[in-house]
């Protein structure tokens, strides 16, 4: 399982590295976002820095949706998916390959997003590791959700309109989470505070894993 | 829709049986109705109770005739219709028991759950407007609510996309069941997000009712007319659901079966004086119109 998940995830990523399709659509989106909030929000920084950690966390959900389309379309053509399916490689090595080639994808555009935050929107941050945590936490279970939802709508006709529309309100929870251990992190990091919206994370991340270890694979053969 | 299709059917006896089993036997039929009736009984006793005899509040005034219907509805919407949704799509992921039976009773309990969620936030948002002065307030059941409908909204639309019945069913219980795991996560992440709803009223703590009287009688009564009312929906739906299914995969039968019949005829009409020329050129406008009867 986990050399297939080793394969799965070098394979996406090396398409990834060189389409460069996340480097110069995705992220570049990202920062796109993050310029439409601050129009939105007007030229003052304070609103701007009060709002960055829910501003940040939406920019991260919006770019999954991209991240996700991307690695389900990658499989799209050449019966490619049929390939993967025939190739007898552990679904669940699949689902965590897959999985990691997007939560890459998605830790770098954090990174690049919080420096957005940081230097755009004036946020201070106090506490990086709560920042550092919930980044890597919300990453992994919106990658897991991401891919099984992808996988879900692969084979519809109208999977780019109803991914988003299935896979962002099942997200609500990693935003919550996300964006209370961010303000909680700008205001100085009390752990005490942050702890409940840690377990919080953790809980959606070992759901979303366990399901898609479990049913990828059949969902593979449905769709 | 289905006069025709009957009709058609009639006219070819090879099509199938009519009726897909459960859904067309007259016991059903009859449960269905007097479910339908005992609904249509305890509805119009709650508000008549509700509305007559039942006293104003001393603090909320006639508006608190509203919690005869406000809380029974969120109660089907949110645990029954939801709840059966999520076991059926389980029952039917599980092999031993996977039937297009708990496909479409998830179907119809997602729906009707849609409709009677979406009563709760209306009742809801007409109580909360006099008494919180909002109509809609970012509380945590309410927020719940509100992601619940979509979640479901998610279902119903996925179900909306064309595909065969065993795919559609795989699917759409797949993603019913991802949905469910989410909730209680949705559940937490609200509750601590913010919270200002009422407490539960009946089923507090140490069971007991906070109201007292006819008030607690008619809320209980509410409660059983709609859940009733549940039922007898989703009979309907379920029934409508099965001879939708029957009907998108009849239809086709019935129009190849024409098809074949009208080439048949075609042949024995042109004779032997040309055997293939009407059998490749008649039977198509023939055709497209027998497509269009059946639709």
């Amino acid at each position: 399982m986990w050399r297939d998940t080793v394969l799965v995830a070098g394979k996406d990523l090396r398409i990834e590295a060189r389409s460069r399709v996340a480097l110069s659509q995705v992220v570049p989106f990202g920062i796109v976002a993050l310029a439409l909030f601050a129009f939105a929000l007007g030229p003052d920084r304070a609103p701007m820095a009060k709002a960055a950690p829910g501003l940040f966390w939406v920019a991260v959900l919006f770019t999954t949706v991209l991240a996700v389309q991307r690695s389900v379309s990658v499989e799209s053509g050449d019966g490619a998916r049929d390939g993967l399916r025939l190739s007898g490689l552990d679904p669940a090595g699949q689902f965590l390959g897959k999985l990691l080639s997007v939560g890459a994808q998605l830790v770098a555009l954090e990174v690049v997003l919080t420096v957005g935050v940081v230097l755009l929107y004036g946020a201070r941050i106090e506490a990086w590791w709560m920042i550092v945590a919930s980044c890597l936490l919300g990453t992994l279970g919106l990658a897991a959700a991401g891919v099984l939802y992808g996988a879900l709508s692969a084979g519809l006709r109208v999977k780019e309109t109803i991914l988003p529309f299935l896979l962002l309100p099942v997200v609500t929870p990693v935003l919550l989470a996300g964006t209370r251990i961010w303000q909680a992190a700008l205001a100085g990091g009390t752990p005490s505070y942050g702890s409940p919206w840690f377990h919080l994370l953790i809980a959606f991340d070992a759901v979303y894993l366990a399901l898609g270890v479990v049913v990828y694979g059949p969902i593979q053969e449905s769709a | 829709m289905t006069t025709t299709a009957a009709a058609t059917s009639a006219t070819t006896p090879t099509a199938g049986p009519f009726p897909p089993g459960l859904v067309q036997s007259p016991r059903m039929i009859w449960t269905t109705r007097i479910i339908g009736i005992a609904a249509a009984v305890t509805v119009a006793l709650t508000v008549w109770l509700g509305l007559w005899v039942t006293p104003p509040d001393k603090v909320q005034g006639d508006l608190v005739r509203l919690v005869y219907i406000h809380p029974g509805v969120a109660w089907v919407a949110l645990y029954l219709a939801f709840g059966l949704a999520a076991v059926s799509s389980l029952l039917y992921l599980w092999p031993r028991t996977r039937s297009l039976f708990w496909d479409r009773l998830a179907a119809a309990a997602v729906e009707v759950g849609v409709v009677f969620n979406v009563c709760t936030l209306i009742s809801g948002s007409i109580w909360g407007r006099p008494t919180w002065g909002v109509w809609w307030a970012w509380d945590a059941r309410l927020t719940l609510t509100a992601v619940l409908l979509i979640l479901f909204l998610g279902y119903l639309t996925l179900r909306r996309v064309p595909a065969e019945p065993d795919v559609r069913a795989k699917r759409c219980a797949y993603a019913a069941l991802f949905a469910a795991v989410d909730i209680p996560l949705v559940h937490f992440s609200v509750v601590w997000w913010k919270t200002l709803h009422q407490g539960a009223t009946v089923l507090n703590a140490n069971l007991s009712p906070s109201i007292h009287g006819s008030m607690a009688w008619t809320l209980l009564l509410g409660f059983v007319a709609l859940t009733l009312v549940f039922v007898w929906m989703l009979l309907v739906r379920y029934r409508i659901g099965a001879l939708e299914d029957y009907l998108g995969t009849g239809e086709l039968e019935v129009a190849l079966l024409e098809r074949r019949s009208e080439g048949a005829d075609g042949l024995a009409a042109a004779g032997a004086a040309d055997v293939t020329a009407p059998d490749v050129t008649a039977p198509a406008p023939a055709a497209t119109a027998t497509a269009e009867v059946a639709r």
